[in-house]
């Protein structure tokens, strides 16, 4: 049986080292001494929270794995007691509760754990950081909140969790916030953020509305038992979380904040802007399967979003050249993958996605910090290569990871990555094209960042000559585009500001590197729990088995997971090993045969148009500056114009009429009569308000004191003199 | 009706520290930036007031005026900093008591 003490105890835990250390960084905020003591607390309330989470994790599944265990702590909002609306809902009650079942213990899993690792592999990179503190501080309010967000048993717990991840997304990309570009970039994931959220809780308003309930159960149970009745509705809702969810996970159109938030350190890359926070949307639309399943339009706008997303991410991966950016676009481009698969009901698919991703993922981040932290700060691929030599370590974990994103059997990335391909290849024709491509990239963006890291020769020392820096075809240099983004694109890790002066690349600590060889083994064997019947395992899988219960039936009818021929299977798995080979192929042709890159520049040269558009990703940082951020300054321009030509020019106006109307017909009797009589009444008020006027002392205070005195004596009076 | 509602006087009372310790900091304070932050708690005060008579009388008016508020508090703030900012690009400080060509 679950222990609801123990199940509280997985989110206060990092919550209450967040606190200690927040205490401890605001007390003091640059030391660098006692960082011992902030790795106990943070290491130590993360490492305590993980064990509890597989306890909690084994207890419910040694209980059976009946139902949901759900355990409610307090009335939270027990707003409107005894109120009954005009529809007849009694009440707007909802509860703090806590929900485990097989889809909250796969995230609460995948959050603990990872986000463990990489606080143990953060305290080697942060070691020689400023603000090391504030950074664990930070990093365990996270976890705390990440946790609300998926053990949180109704929409309302979830939101709470929501937009405290945002606000943690926000403060550790903004962590370097003396430079303008990280406290930019985390301000343009706030805004971007903000326009989800407004989509997400209009969503959630709109199910209380229809259900009376917030409640995750009572929803589902609801929407599953009578599905008629909510289809109509369950569209808008449908939208309007999936809204929210585009926000979160940065898909089309409010992505732009994600590759712009690698402005802050690589371990909050990996852990926030890879493994856990972003797929959050993902979590949410398979949790609320039972509403998307009601709504086949739906539906199909998350899997033509996810899509879409997919490729044009992947393809903008292609054409960068900072590290971490090609690792964001491939972010979001797996994103999308996750969302396709939700989109054409391959909600396990989503989720084992997510796991998988969330492996070798953040052993790619972790990796390239790695690198970042070896090269001293260099983020740009075109000054590394040859790094095999100098970090063998990370180099085989990155190999591994790279394998399995690239979906090469037997990787955990193939199995999760071919059962989406394979459910969209039975649901639509386009959007399974659409995948392939991007698969493909993905492969070929990926090695393209290993052969062009790991092999060849150490670049840094003669990078000027080098003919992928020459001014002419860098687009950088050609381009104007908004001078924070781009400070953002090259430099932005100057700011993890350790060896500056150039020397050879050394590898990293071994609290770095034992963190990546355990995600390179998860990343190795993460994909057997999804194994398909063809290679020995069994249908459905028992990843599928294990997440059914969440998939509620609908109307009494069960959810099947789709059966394809062994044929067709056969052909879907051959052909993405094939676009994955061929992206491996092309990267290989073009940056490891050719280690000058002489092939890659001609091809570069050849398609000068496309590989600008690709560079420049595709200029909708600069159509979002131009269309919302110049249509706002240009709208409070418009604003100041009115008040300053209309507004003031009715006023003036006004007063012009005055004098020609009045003031010179009745100027004579104004001169004598009027003016004898206001000079005189002036003279005695000046007399009379040089005593008063030092009152008007000009401290704002002054006045602020005088009107509290006001209000308590009127107050006193009122009260004394009450009968 | 939920198990036990608490004393509503708990929340006048902490309603009542929050406001005096806002205004006492819009009193006392001299950088603006603090002022507004005390203005704020102030008006928080104000929030829990409502929110504590909304669940004493079992209804809901008092939590959406607060709704409203906290809206109105979010626009209040911009205002109030770009008041600040304006400020300082005139006077290159912050400090309230530099603000007073409105004396006597």
């Amino acid at each position: 049986m679950v222990s609801a003490t123990i199940l509280l105890l997985i989110p206060l835990l990092p919550a209450l080292g967040a606190l200690i250390n927040g205490v401890r960084a605001a007390a003091n905020p640059v030391t660098h001494k006692n960082r011992t003591i902030t790795n106990a607390v943070a290491l130590g309330s993360t490492g305590l929270s993980a064990l509890l989470a597989a306890w909690t994790v084994i207890t419910y599944v040694g209980g059976g794995m009946s139902s949901a265990y759900q355990h409610a702590y307090y009335t939270w909002i027990p707003a409107g007691l005894g109120h009954v609306g005009a529809n007849g809902i009694a009440s707007f009650a909802v509860d703090f509760a806590f929900r485990i079942d097989t889809l909250s213990c796969t995230m609460l899993l995948i959050v603990t754990w990872i986000g463990f690792l990489i606080h143990v592999y953060a305290t080697g990179y942060m070691a020689h950081e400023e603000g090391y503190t504030r950074f664990f501080t930070y990093l365990n309010l996270f976890m705390f909140m990440m946790l609300l967000l998926v053990l949180g048993a109704n929409y309302m717990v979830m939101f709470v969790g929501w937009e405290g991840v945002g606000l943690c997304s926000y403060l550790l990309i903004g962590f370097y916030y003396d430079k303008n570009f990280a406290a930019d970039a985390g301000k343009k994931a706030f805004v971007a953020n903000r326009i989800g959220d407004f989509g997400f809780v209009l969503g959630i308003f709109l199910i209380f509305n229809t259900f009376g309930t917030a409640d995750y159960g009572k929803v589902f149970a609801l929407a599953s038992a009578n599905p008629a009745a909510y289809a109509g509705i369950a569209t808008t809702i449908c939208v309007l979380l999936f809204v929210g969810a585009c926000g979160k996970s940065a898909q089309i159109p409010l992505y732009v904040w994600l590759p712009d938030a690698m402005a802050g350190p690589t371990p909050v890359s990996a852990l926030i802007h890879a493994a856990t926070m972003v797929t959050a949307g993902v979590y949410m639309v398979v949790r609320s399967n039972v509403l998307f399943r009601l709504s086949p339009d739906a539906m199909l706008v998350v899997a033509v979003v996810g899509a879409v997303t997919a490729i044009f991410a992947a393809t903008i991966g292609i054409a960068q050249n900072d590290i971490k950016k090609v690792l964001a676009y491939s972010t979001v481009s797996q994103l999308g993958f996750m969302f396709l698969a939700a989109g054409v009901g391959a909600f396990t698919a989503a989720i084992f996605h997510v796991m998988t991703h969330a492996f070798f993922k953040a052993c790619l981040f972790l990796g390239a910090g790695s690198v970042i932290h070896g090269c001293g700060g260099e983020q740009d691929m075109r000054k590394m290569g040859g790094l095999r030599k100098y970090m063998p370590k990370t180099r085989m974990t990155m190999l591994i990871a790279c394998i399995a994103i690239a979906g090469f059997p037997p990787l955990a990335g193939f199995f999760s990555k071919d059962e989406i391909l394979a459910t969209t290849f039975e649901h639509h024709g386009f959007l399974y094209f659409l995948g392939m491509v991007a698969a493909t990239c993905t492969a070929f963006y990926m090695f393209r960042l290993y052969f062009m890291t790991f092999s060849g020769d150490y670049r840094a020392a003669h990078v000027e000559g080098h003919p992928e820096s020459e001014p002419e075809h860098a687009g950088h240099d050609v381009i104007p585009s908004h001078p924070h983004l781009d400070d953002g694109d090259i430099h932005s890790d100057k700011a993890h500001g350790h060896h500056v002066e150039a020397h050879d690349p050394h590898e990293s600590p071994w609290s770095m590197t034992g963190v990546l060889w355990v995600l390179a083994i998860l990343a190795v064997i993460g994909g057997f729990v999804g194994i398909p019947e063809m290679f020995g395992g069994a249908h459905p899988t028992i990843f599928q088995r294990w997440l059914s219960p969440v998939l509620l039936p609908l109307g009494g009818e069960r959810f099947e997971f789709p059966e394809a021929s062994r044929m067709q299977e056969a052909l879907l798995i051959l052909s993405s090993v094939a676009v994955a080979t061929l992206g491996w192929f092309i990267a290989f042709v073009l940056y490891k045969k050719d280690s000058a890159f002489a092939r890659a520049t001609r091809l570069r040269l050849r398609f000068a148009f496309l590989h600008r558009l690709l560079e420049n990703k595709y200029y909708v940082d600069e159509f979002y500056n131009f269309v919302f951020v110049g249509g706002t300054l240009a709208f409070s321009r418009a604003l100041s114009w009115f008040d300053a030509h209309i507004i003031d020019g009715i006023v003036n106006g006004v007063r012009h009429l005055t004098v020609i109307l009045f003031g010179h017909g009745s100027s004579l009797f104004d001169k004598y009569v009027v003016d004898g009589a206001v000079n005189g009444v002036g003279y005695s008020a000046r007399g009379g308000s040089r005593l008063f006027r030092k009152m008007q002392s000009g401290f704002v205070q002054n006045y602020a004191l005088v009107m509290a005195g006001g209000i308590v004596l009127v107050a006193a009076v009122y009260l004394f003199t009450k009968p | 009706m939920p198990e036990a509602i608490p004393s509503t006087a708990a929340y006048l009372m902490l309603s009542g520290t929050l406001f005096a310790i806002g205004l006492v900091g819009v009193i006392i304070r001299r950088n603006m930036i603090t002022v507004l932050m005390a203005v704020e708690l102030m008006m928080n005060a104000v929030n829990i007031n409502l929110v504590a008579f909304s669940h004493r009388f079992a209804s809901l008016e008092g939590q959406v005026f607060t709704i409203f508020i906290i809206t109105v508090a979010a626009g209040e703030a911009a205002v109030g900093l770009a008041i600040i900012i304006q400020l300082y690009r005139l006077k290159s400080t912050i400090n309230v008591d530099e603000a007073r060509s409105m004396n006597g």
